[in-house]
């Protein structure tokens, strides 16, 4: 027996379409209003993550994963990086340096301005458009391809499985990977100091030893943990909330970068003018 | 004169269980909205035990939408949703994982795993629900799985070396592997050449016959249909626009509905 219950759509639906749906549509338009609707969802997410991160059970095993990942993807580029950098900002302050006759001064001054502040911030910048994109690139096409969903329909958390522990990844592995890079571009410096002149490794490292304070390196490290999790977070961020569109991938790993590296220098100069406060 | 008592209530409840048994999904009035897109209007409709009930409908009538509901990604605005006795909209979050567990979905798109070779797509599933699982008896039941898919050497490849087809199998064979008591399959045997998905057909006419499974099926393919159904409900305008066996619909007085099995 067929069993037609009604073909047309009731009147009452009819109804429904023809009253204007709510008052929220025009405040949503401005680009001002958009600017604070991305900050409240931004905020809820970092909170969303705070509430999951200590909430059992907890993807130790993703975790190591990405870890590893993210550490061993980015390790050739950084190293790469970190030594040119070293090098080249040896021989550019060479010549400055002997103007005033302080060119013994040369290690010290490289050693200061790459752990206090070039490693840091070239190293974070570098992760953000590698690691940073790579995650809103990763999170927003598994968002595209409803891979999130069928996470969620296997009983996983996907905010847990995939955000949580890319973020705490990201966190984790940045200082490790900024002390790697200082050390390289150390190295980077004694291979340019030798260039012209002969100066042996112990008096090199020795005298940048000599130089660094327990005031440079504790706050230099201390801001990397800031910047591995911002840019951790705003990829993810990015990525898991991006649009269901293959357009919305790109979009995703791209204003992932633009954000995560405008939040790197934010959090630089939060992080300058609280050391600069408790060393004065 | 107390165990009399006793009896007597244990029977009341066992009545009532039966009763109600045989529903596994029940939807009362249900609605759902996307801005000013009413996609599900007013959905009534009852899933039995056992039973594969397959929807038709027009393209972007909201079928996907409607099953998507039932596993809880797209959340309803209005209605009640009973599964398996349980109106969703009281549980609590493990309560709600529970009851996922034994819900299949194959989405219409597959849904894989990227970063996963084929294997890891099938272990993901079990590794999640099921605790404490041998390495062997993993081993064989994604052996199983694939073969029953007619996937058996790919074990060892990414998705991305799939064709489409095989990547539809291989989303329906990590749908049933964990052999749940509700399966949803969003368009099954599209995009499939005529003798697979026959061969589709016929997996879930078997794994409905073994393991007694209910199964909500969309599909536009009608020789799937014609060999799958039990029930077929006709969604149109948010409502369910007709309800009925295969040969109640062919021969429906309705000229649109007539048209589906042309
Ligand atoms: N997440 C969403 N956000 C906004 N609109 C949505 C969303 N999901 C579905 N829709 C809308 O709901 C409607 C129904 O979509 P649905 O995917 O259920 O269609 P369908 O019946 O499965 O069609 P098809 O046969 O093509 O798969 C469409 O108009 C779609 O635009
Ligand atoms: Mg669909």
């Amino acid at each position: 027996m067929e069993n037609t219950i009604s073909e047309q759509p009731s009147e009452e639906h009819l109804q429904a379409e023809t009253i204007p749906e709510s008052f929220s549509e025009p405040i949503s338009d401005t680009a001002f209003n958009k600017f604070f609707l991305e900050v409240a969802s931004l905020t809820s997410f970092t909170w969303r993550f705070f509430k999951e991160v200590v909430k059992p059970p907890y993807e130790i095993n993703e975790l190591m994963k990405q870890s590893f990942l993210i550490g061993y993807k980015s390790l050739p580029l950084i190293g790469i990086t970190g030594f040119i950098i070293g090098l080249v900002l040896t021989i550019q302050s060479r010549p400055t340096l002997a103007k005033f006759g302080a060119e013994s001064w040369l290690p010290a001054m490289v050693a200061v301005s790459i752990i206090r502040e070039i490693g840091p911030v070239i190293t974070a910048l570098i992760f953000a458009g590698k690691v940073g994109s790579g995650i809103g690139a990763e999170l927003a096409s598994m968002n595209v391809t409803e891979q999130i969903d069928a996470m969620q329909v296997s009983c996983t958390n996907p905010f847990k499985y995939l955000v949580v522990t890319r973020v705490l990844s990201a966190t984790i592995m940045l200082p490790i990977l900024i002390i790697l890079s200082d050390a390289i571009g150390l190295l980077g410096s004694f291979v340019g100091v030798n260039l012209k002149g002969n100066v042996s490794s112990y008096l090199f490292f020795s005298q940048i030893f000599q130089s660094l304070s327990f005031g440079d390196l504790v706050p230099a490290f201390i801001k990397t943990i800031f910047f591995g999790f911002a840019i951790g977070l705003i990829g993810s961020y990015k990525g898991y909330n991006s649009y269901k569109g293959t357009e919305g991938v790109g979009k995703a790993a791209n204003s992932a970068v633009v954000f995560a590296s405008l939040m790197v220098f934010i959090i630089d100069m939060v992080a300058v003018q609280i050391t600069s406060l408790f060393q004065n | 004169m107390r165990r009399m008592t006793i009896n007597a209530t244990s029977l009341k409840a066992e009545k009532e269980d039966t009763q109600n048994d045989h529903i596994v999904v029940r939807m009362e009035h249900l609605t759902k909205t996307f801005g000013d897109n009413h996609v599900l209007r007013d959905i009534n409709l009852v899933m039995n035990k056992g039973e594969n009930l397959v929807v038709l409908g027009k393209s972007g009538t909201g079928k996907s939408v409607l099953i998507k509901s039932i596993v809880g990604l797209v959340e309803i605005d209005e209605g009640n949703l009973f599964i398996l006795g349980q109106n969703i909209s009281q549980l609590n979050e493990n309560e709600l994982i529970e009851i996922r567990k034994k819900i299949g979905f194959l989405f219409q798109s597959a849904a894989l795993y990227d970063s996963m070779t084929v294997r890891e797509n099938l272990e993901f599933p079990l590794r999640r629900q099921v605790h404490k699982i041998a390495k062997e008896e993993m081993n064989s039941l994604v052996k199983e799985a694939l073969l029953n898919v007619g996937l058996a050497n790919t074990i060892d490849l990414w998705p991305s070396e799939l064709s489409g087809g095989m990547r539809k199998r291989l989303g329906l064979a990590r749908t049933l592997i964990l052999k749940p008591e509700i399966i949803l399959y969003d368009e099954p045997t599209t995009g499939l050449d005529p003798i697979t998905s026959k061969e589709i057909s016929h997996l879930i006419l078997d794994v409905q016959k073994k393991y007694n499974t209910s199964s909500i099926i969309i599909t536009h393919d009608i020789g799937c249909t014609k060999l799958i159904a039990n029930r077929i409900i006709v969604l149109k305008d948010g409502i369910c626009a007709a309800e009925g066996s295969y040969s109640d619909m062919e021969n429906s007085s309705d000229k649109w509905i007539r048209s589906f099995f042309e």
